[in-house]
């Protein structure tokens, strides 16, 4: 059984991203311990890419931090190794294919295995060319996290019906960032998704207030945020995470109230 | 088996956000009902006839011919196109589909600005919304396409972020593309990007190895020994090989941009110095570090200046069809200054790229065998460049 299953059994799942070595890992580190803390049900790492093309500004901030900070994919992985010792809910990764690839995809996937690593998020991989990683991830017990857009449509099903751990929903269309107003129709999206599935739905993109949190937990299983948490790394740099931690318990309870 | 749509061997796929997916699939259905369609291959050819102004010329260069006294040298002069490069091609392609489809605004990337130049084009005479994403280091290295391109009734957007170049031009207009769809067509410039970008653009600009084929047997009755054009993500060098993949008599030369040489890091050779990867939507190879972080690379060319290559290239580079040569700037400046002098023709420091190795190649052959060098592009908005380069400075 999938361990990121055990992120939606605690009411709906509030689920924080932060990249790591923004601006440095211990940094990263105590971001993510304040959220555990704080009722954070999963989390998503980004391994930093020069180039990100599914980000907006925030993000794309964050992974040049990261990178001017000479951060590499072996560091992160001996920092979640490490993270392990303390942290027990369901880590998932969120890069790009390149990343995954160069460092050959066998070796990348079983070494998240190894260091604990629940799932992988990889937004320049859609349905199609899923088999570039999803054996390794098979044969090493790695979620390949499926997304699901606005514009999926006729798509929703095909997807749905083969994705693993959770589903990625994206709330909007363009790239991440916060937004004043979700107006998609994710209600009709879910409803398609829950036809074909019973693998749980967070959504993101565009999600910073927790009135729009509890919004999309009454539509979904769980709701994802990153560049309202990422705008903290940016603002207070090393000394984001308390803040990052009271932002997390009030997201985590606006989730809760529509249990 | 990996998806097997839009494949060169190993290289090209769809590697793009799910947000984007509809969208490139019904690129692909709109482009095989149109790509067979008599009315508008009618359509096209009338574009491309009375407004491009093609067929472009083959010339034979005699005089640099003599000159460099080896292979008889043509030029297949698409500097002479309406708006001074083979972009246009491609672009009266992508318009008029996209047009068909429905669509109302066209965004594009540009490097040296022709590709966007040709868009901003395209858009005003088909009555089209026009954004063009520039790395604001480019807007400053191409000024005078920019003033074209607002003049033309496109609104310029530079881009800041990465190297300001046209690697980030690429990927704001995708992060465009995904924010903006139903009525927006990506209209990308280069053989590069998911399926089926690759190939709609190689088929727009294939016309240019038709007509070489066409106008090379006209005038000497066989088909040439060898094919030279330049490559950054290596659409008119596409456009060039295309109709001669076929001939394996036909030497087809791509020449990558060397910027400062291939030992530094001020290279965009991909070819020369890029390994196996996927970005902007494609497996192919590009220019890249340890930890797959796409290179920051380096071309006095800004057209050329790009860490990957379209997937087509990668794989006739796997097959050995076609050959590989890195051009530094100081070779390409060279060739530019040659041209003019010798045949009163500026190339576009693009184009540059391949007449340098024309230059060396040409004296090592025979002077029964024929070479024909794609001219890809006019020379005119490199000028203050050039000038810089050589340490002059001129009013653009």
């Amino acid at each position: 059984m999938s361990n990121i299953k055990k992120a939606f059994q605690n009411g709906k799942a509030f689920i924080p991203f932060i990249t790591c070595g923004d601006p440095d890992l211990s940094t990263t580190e105590a971001a993510v311990k304040q959220a555990v803390k704080n009722g954070a049900d999963l989390i998503e790492l980004g391994i930093p890419f020069s180039d990100p093309t599914a980000e907006g500004p925030v993000i794309q901030g964050a992974n040049i931090r990261a990178l001017k900070n000479g951060i590499d994919t072996d560091m992160i992985f001996d920092f979640v190794r490490k993270l392990r010792e303390d942290v027990t809910i369901p880590l998932v990764f969120m890069t790009y294919a390149n990343v995954v690839f160069s460092y050959g995809a066998e070796k990348f996937i079983s070494t998240c295995a190894d260091v604990g690593i629940d799932g992988l998020i990889l937004p320049d991989i859609p349905f199609e060319e899923k088999e570039e990683f999803q054996p390794f991830c098979k044969k090493y017990g790695v979620d390949l996290i499926s997304l699901i857009a606005p514009t999926s449509s006729n798509r929703i099903g095909m997807i749905a019906k083969e994705a693993e751990g959770f589903i990625y929903l994206v709330s909007s269309l363009g790239v991440t960032g916060v937004r004043n107003e979700i107006n998609t129709d994710l209600e009709t999206i879910v409803s398609t998704i829950r036809e074909n599935t019973d693998v749980p739905c967070a959504i993101g993109f565009g999600i910073s207030t927790p009135e729009q949190a509890k919004n999309m937990a009454t539509v979904a299983d769980g709701v994802i945020v990153g560049s309202a948490i990422v705008k903290f790394l940016e603002k207070y740099g090393k000394n984001a995470a308390e803040h990052i931690g009271e932002y997390v318990r009030t997201m985590k309870d606006a989730v809760n109230t529509c249990m | 088996m990996t998806n097997p749509k839009g494949r060169f061997g190993i290289h090209g796929g769809q590697y793009i956000p799910e947000t984007l997916m509809n969208a490139v699939i019904e690129l692909e259905e709109a482009y095989n009902y149109y790509k067979n369609s008599p009315e508008f291959n009618q359509e096209l050819t009338d574009l491309f006839n009375d407004y491009a102004g093609r067929p472009s010329r083959l010339y034979f260069a005699q005089k640099l011919t003599r000159e460099l006294g080896g292979a008889k040298i043509y030029l297949k002069r698409e500097d002479l196109n309406h708006t001074g490069a083979h972009k246009i091609n491609n672009v009266l392609g992508q318009a008029l589909l996209a047009k068909k489809m429905g669509k109302k605004r066209l965004i594009a990337e540009t490097g040296a600005g022709q590709h966007g130049v040709a868009t901003a084009t395209a858009a005003a005479l088909m009555d089209m919304e026009c954004v063009v994403f520039m790395g604001e280091e480019d807007t400053r290295r191409q000024a005078l396409n920019v003033y074209r391109m607002k003049l033309l009734g496109a609104e310029v957007i530079p881009v800041k972020t990465g190297t300001a170049t046209l690697k980030d031009a690429v990927s704001e207009a995708m992060r465009e593309w995904t924010s903006r769809i139903s009525d927006t067509h990506y209209c990308l410039g280069s053989v590069m990007g998911p399926h089926p970008f690759p190939t709609i653009v190689r088929d727009f600009q294939s016309v240019i190895s038709k007509e070489i084929k066409e106008q090379m047997l006209q005038k000497e009755g066989r088909l040439p020994d060898a094919v030279i054009a330049c490559v950054g993500g290596g659409s008119n060098a596409i456009g060039s090989f295309y109709h001669f993949i076929e001939d394996k008599s036909v030497r087809l030369i791509g020449c990558e941009a060397a910027g400062r040489g291939i030992d530094t890091f001020e290279t965009a050779a991909t070819i020369s110095t890029g390994k196996l990867g996927i970005f902007h939507g494609m497996k192919s190879y590009f220019c890249q570090d340890d930890n797959g972080q796409i290179a920051p690379v380096y071309s006095i060319s800004a057209g050329l200046d790009y860490p990957g290559v379209g997937p087509e290239h990668a794989y006739l580079h796997d097959i050995g069809r076609a050959e590989y040569v890195a051009i530094t700037d100081d070779e390409a400046v060279n060739a530019f200054e040659y041209l003019s002098r010798t045949e009163g023709i500026i190339p576009a420091i693009e184009s540059s790229h391949a007449l340098a190795y024309a230059m060396k190649a040409a004296p090592e052959m025979d002077k029964d065998k024929i070479i024909v060098v794609t001219v890809s592009g006019r020379g005119d908005k490199d000028c203050a460049a050039i000038a810089r380069y050589r340490g002059e400075n001129i009013y653009e």
